[in-house]
């Protein structure tokens, strides 16, 4: 299991050739009370930067975008009737949707977890 | 090449180093920087509806009128009765154009001898012009900016202040007086901007820390940001100038006909009068309506209303997902027609249609502290 962070602050946990995605703690923060959340029909095609997933606090929409390229595999069903799991357990219980990877040459531009947590104590 | 554009720095309010102390997140707003939010706006929402929050409203304009016959060339530019209303009272008022048009909303206060007004911040250097150059010169006024301005609002708001002003919570929702606290002046009217009961304390900025220190010592009241104070005032169907309220909207269409007295109804003689007069007899062309939106997505400012053939009908002034009520809730115009509660309304938002209906405002019933009898 490998876990990479994108500079729009989502995280993506591949396990063999399945990605996991959601938002980093800093980005639930910066969010504030997450209010709603959309995730990816299951099957959608996406390509790497796709707007695939909204999230709303109650400040601001703001878009989840495929940091990689694939085919949504699940959308995350908890969050519809509870978004704020975002805010509990952003980059675990609160992850948006799990997609194939296609090419994993894609993650080899993305951060991991230590080069984004001192990235994101700069901003 | 654009030319450079010179933004002013952000100015820090007498409270700024209380805020960042409390750990607030702050942001610029109305030129000031502000604190947003501190714990979260959904809790500091929901203790201001159950406990009392503390307000720091100090980028409002704090205006004191003096001169001669005050109250009616007050009138010639607010359609409020003043030329009625006694010692201490505060009415909510409006400043309007020569079209009619609400160029801000606020609240004057019969002072003594002198007329005290509360405008928006964003508004206040246009409206020290507009009142400059519309009143006679024989009337002044002074813009204190010397003074802090607090809120203290919610159900436990009276009882927390009384515990250091005592006297306090004899005054009623509307009434304002000059109070003491530690031989310090403050100047106390039982008013608001959430629907519930409490407060709004003009003290000297000098004073503003130790008095914050001092109401949130006791464990009744937080801080709370302007985002709190956005959703709470939301839910309260109270209008924001500058969304829901401005220069081309007038007072009918607003839903604001209540703050035009009946004498001011019979008699005109203030700014826009002609068109305001008439939309009152025949109705306004289009009124602002509060909306419930169906599903769990906020629709927030700027969102298109339309019809069921797609044509727009207004827009949404305001939305966002109301803490009381778990649930998005918004404010906009519509055609008067459109505008009776019950109405189904199509709501259109980044390529998303959601369903919604006209409801009655207050979303959140209203909780000020009326005394029974007393005039309104």
């Amino acid at each position: 299991m490998s876990l990479y962070f994108t500079g729009e602050h989502e995280w993506i946990r591949v396990e063999g050739d399945v990605a996991t995605i959601g938002i980093s703690d800093h980005a639930q923060q910066a969010l504030g009370d997450i209010v709603f959340a959309q995730v990816p029909e299951q099957g959608r095609s996406v390509n790497k930067g796709d707007e695939a997933a909204v999230v709303e606090s109650v400040k601001a929409a703001s878009d989840v975008y495929a940091p990689i390229a694939g085919e949504v595999i699940e959308g995350n069903p908890a969050l519809a009737d509870d978004p704020a799991l975002i805010n509990r357990d952003p980059e675990g219980e609160g992850w948006f949707f799990k997609m194939t990877l296609l090419d994993a040459s894609e993650l080899d531009g993305l951060m991991d977890e230590a080069a984004y947590r001192e990235w994101v104590k700069t901003l | 090449m654009t030319e450079p554009t010179v933004t002013p720095l952000p100015q820090g309010l007498p409270l700024d180093a209380w805020h960042r102390a409390h750990n607030a997140r702050m942001v610029a707003f109305a030129g000031y920087d502000m604190p947003v939010q501190y714990e979260g706006i959904i809790a500091e929402h929901l203790w201001t509806r159950s406990h009392a929050g503390l307000f720091d409203v100090s980028h409002m304009g704090q205006l004191l009128f003096h001169g001669p016959n005050l109250d009616r060339a007050l009138e010639t530019l607010l359609p409020g009765d003043l030329v009625s209303l006694k010692d201490g009272r505060l009415r909510y008022s409006m400043l309007l154009g020569e079209d009619g048009g609400i160029i801000d909303d606020l609240m004057a206060t019969r002072r003594g001898e002198h007329f005290y007004l509360v405008v928006n911040g964003a508004t206040k250097a246009g409206d020290i012009e507009q009142f400059a150059q519309r009143l006679p010169r024989a009337c002044a006024l002074d813009h204190m900016k010397q003074q802090a301005l607090l809120a203290l609002q919610g159900p436990e708001a009276a009882a927390a202040l009384e515990a250091l002003v005592p006297g306090v919570s004899a005054l009623s929702f509307m009434q304002a007086g000059r109070f003491d606290w530690q031989a310090k002046p403050l100047w106390i009217s039982r008013s608001g901007y959430t629907g519930e009961d409490g407060f709004e304390i003009s003290v000297a900025a000098r004073n503003v820390v130790a008095l914050a220190d001092a109401l949130v010592a006791d464990e009744r009241v937080r801080p709370i940001g302007l985002g709190a104070r956005d959703s709470l005032r939301l839910e309260a169907g109270l209008p924001l100038y500058g969304h829901d309220l401005d220069g081309a909207t007038t007072p009918v269409m607003a839903g604001l006909t209540f703050a035009i007295g009946k004498r001011r109804r019979a008699e005109g003689g203030f700014a826009g009068a002609l068109r305001i007069l008439g939309e009152i007899e025949n109705g306004p062309i289009v009124k602002r309506v509060g909306l419930a939106v169906e599903g769990r997505q906020p629709v927030r400012e700027g969102a298109r209303i339309l019809d069921g053939e797609g044509i727009e009908l207004g827009r949404i002034t305001s939305g966002g997902h109301s803490p009381s009520l778990g649930r998005p809730i918004a404010m906009g115009y519509v055609a008067s027609a459109l505008a009776e509660p019950g109405n189904r309304l199509t709501i259109e938002q980044r390529g998303k249609i959601f369903a919604a209906e006209v409801t009655p405002m207050p979303f959140v019933p209203h909780r000020y502290h009326r005394q029974s009898g007393a005039p309104a």
